[in-house]
């Protein structure tokens, strides 16, 4: 039988919702029992909230003050003592898991399938490469522990109701300390979160300016939606590097995407394949963004923007 | 010796239009424009003005790859690395050999700082890199937006989901490169010239004692599932009626 120890992603007071899109994705591991492992300083307010994940069946708490910043070198080593007796370890596809799960499955010497997006059998998965323009389906030996991280826009979140057990649990491992947390410079925003807003408003280098980006902001919460960007935008300073989307920024699948002034280079598009619809605002009808918008509009962003606004008013 | 190890995949350029094959087996190669991965350039002009600013005495530039990736090498010698190693395979090299691999040559090397691409636009895997420092048992630091270095340590900003975050690490360390690192510089024909007598040094795969392969094994390739093909609209009124009817707006 399955056994799945999935690594929690948290802030020290709320659980990441890609916690809750992995155990989705490990729930679709026939039979899986799912454990979830959460490291940090106090784990008192988070524990409760994977606790209540449907489908969870223990939390391991690992409190210690070494946890309370998310430092690879330093986690790799307690998820791998934790894993003993789990057939797999899942980590989320975000720079959190992206960071430490490859390090734990060298430290455990087994390969990792990354940005798994579908469970097609308890050791074979679908995963994007080439910027999401190949899709291969992977098999992992049965004999060895598997290792991998969660495309979490491909999974919805498991719903509440669960009841889990919470553990506390004490890892002894020797931690290193060569690897020192310094300073994290969060931009803190009312708006909603980008990868798990229901819509997203992003703009491109058309808009020419941080002032300009203004625009963006103020139709995305006009629409109630997070704000996203190419990376020309943050390339160019209009906006923040954390809301870039794509192959190497975020992948996000909301139910209403909104391009504004992108051209839909394949590198953008990954980030964006999973959106249930597609709108693209572009003066150039050529733009290869059409080819994949549900609802495309031709014209000049700074004369439909204004009116586009005025009408959801 | 203050040395830098860079860590230069040959991957499909990344402007060809993949196509996958159709019996499923991989995607098509033949013919394709090959590069440098964009990452492991960032990697190779930070190593470079890292000894540019005197903070390092030599730049190596190492690949695991095809006989062919001599091309990719000489480019990296063109841009300024000082000699290059070719560890030569015409086998599946997947991150965690790869990375085995790269410790053989890091004993061998004894670099202060190992910097690798954040993901290699091929398998885009975003593996090695951190199993390389796992391995070799030193800090990593990963997505690097920023480095800089302090004496015995590095000060390496990343780019993390929340912002920017800055760690510490002790050097010897590894990094791997984000996009906004740093621009590449441009090759100029005189360095083209330069580097065809820099020496490239080929070694077998074999003479490193690991053993390369596919463990993952690939059992189908497919193109994405396209998407439906949309609609035009005339004007920002027809934008709002269509996504009013879908109960988005
Ligand atoms: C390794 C690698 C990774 C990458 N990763 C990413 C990634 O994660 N995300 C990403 O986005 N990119 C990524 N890129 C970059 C990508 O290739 C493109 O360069 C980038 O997406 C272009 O951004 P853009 O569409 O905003 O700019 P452009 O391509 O310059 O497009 C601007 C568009 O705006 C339109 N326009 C101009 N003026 C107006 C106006 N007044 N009104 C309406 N429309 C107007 C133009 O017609 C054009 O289509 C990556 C590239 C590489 C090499
Ligand atoms: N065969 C290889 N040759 C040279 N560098 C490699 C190779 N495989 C991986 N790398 C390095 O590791 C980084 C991450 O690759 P990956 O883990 O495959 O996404 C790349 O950007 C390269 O710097």
């Amino acid at each position: 039988m399955a056994t799945v120890l999935i690594v929690g992603e948290h802030d020290g007071s709320k659980l990441n919702p890609s916690t809750a899109r992995c155990v989705t994705c490990a729930a679709q591991i026939s039979g899986a029992e799912v454990h979830v492992a959460l490291f940090g300083a106090d784990l008192a307010a988070v524990a409760p909230q994977a606790a209540a994940l449907k489908g969870v069946t223990k939390v391991l708490s690992v409190a210690n003050p070494a946890n309370a910043h998310p430092l690879a070198a330093v986690l790799a080593p307690q998820v791998v003592a934790l894993a003993g007796p789990y057939t797999h370890v899942l980590g989320p596809s975000t720079t959190f898991g992206k960071d430490l799960m490859p390090r734990v499955a060298a430290l455990l010497g087994v390969p990792q399938v990354s940005d798994a997006m579908s469970v097609d059998g308890p050791y074979k998965f679908k995963r994007p490469t080439y910027a999401g323009n190949a899709i291969v389906t992977v098999e992992a030996p049965e004999s060895r522990k598997l290792v991998a991280t969660v495309r979490t826009a491909s999974f919805e979140a498991a719903p509440q109701g669960g009841q889990a057990a919470v553990e506390a649990v004490a890892v002894s491992v020797p931690l290193p300390t060569h690897t020192r947390f310094v300073s994290v410079s969060a931009a803190n925003s009312d708006r909603p979160d980008l990868q798990t807003a229901a819509k997203v408003v992003s703009g491109g280098r058309a808009l020419g300016s941080k002032e300009n980006f203004q625009l963006i902001y103020s139709l995305a919460d006009r629409m109630g939606a997070a704000v996203g960007a190419s990376r020309a935008a943050v390339d160019a300073g209009y906006a923040s590097n954390e809301l870039q989307v794509g192959q190497t920024g975020k992948i996000i699948a909301p139910e209403l995407y909104v391009a504004i002034g992108i051209s839909g280079a394949i590198q953008h598009l990954t980030g964006i394949k999973d959106a249930r619809t597609i709108v693209a605002i572009n003066k150039d009808a050529e733009a290869p963004i059409f080819e994949i918008a549900d609802y495309g509009l031709v014209g000049d962003l700074f004369q439909i923007l204004p009116e586009l606004e005025k009408s959801l008013a | 010796m203050r040395r830098i190890m860079v860590c230069v995949k040959r991957v499909v350029d990344y402007n060809v239009r993949i196509r996958v094959k159709p019996d499923g087996t991989g995607v098509v190669l033949d013919g394709v424009k090959m590069s440098v991965n964009p990452f492991d350039e960032i990697a190779l002009e930070e190593a470079l003005r890292i000894k540019e600013r005197g903070e390092a005495d030599e730049v190596v530039a190492v690949s695991i790859g095809p006989d062919d990736a001599q091309q990719q090498l000489r480019t990296a010698l063109a841009m300024g690395a000082d000699r290059a190693i070719l560890v030569k395979t015409t086998d599946v090299v997947e991150p965690l050999a790869a990375a085995q691999v790269f410790l053989t040559l890091v004993q061998k090397e004894q670099p202060q700082l190992v910097i690798l691409g954040k993901q290699a636009i091929d398998d885009d895997a975003a593996q090695t890199g951190q199993m390389l420092a796992a391995l070799w048992d030193r800090p990593q630091a990963t997505f690097a937006s920023k480095v800089e270095l302090a004496g015995a340590a590095a000060l390496v900003t990343r780019e993390v989901d929340a912002g920017l975050e800055t760690i510490e690490v002790d050097l010897p360390a590894v990094v791997t490169t984000d996009l906004r690192l740093n621009e590449p510089r441009y090759v100029k024909l005189p360095d083209i010239m330069k580097a065809k007598k820099k020496p490239l040094d080929v070694v077998e795969l074999a003479s490193t004692g690991v053993s390369a392969g596919e463990t993952l094994k690939s059992v189908l390739v497919e193109p994405p599932k396209p998407r439906s093909k949309g609609v035009m609209v005339k004007d920002v009124a027809g934008l709002v009626d269509a996504l009013k009817k879908k109960g988005l707006l």
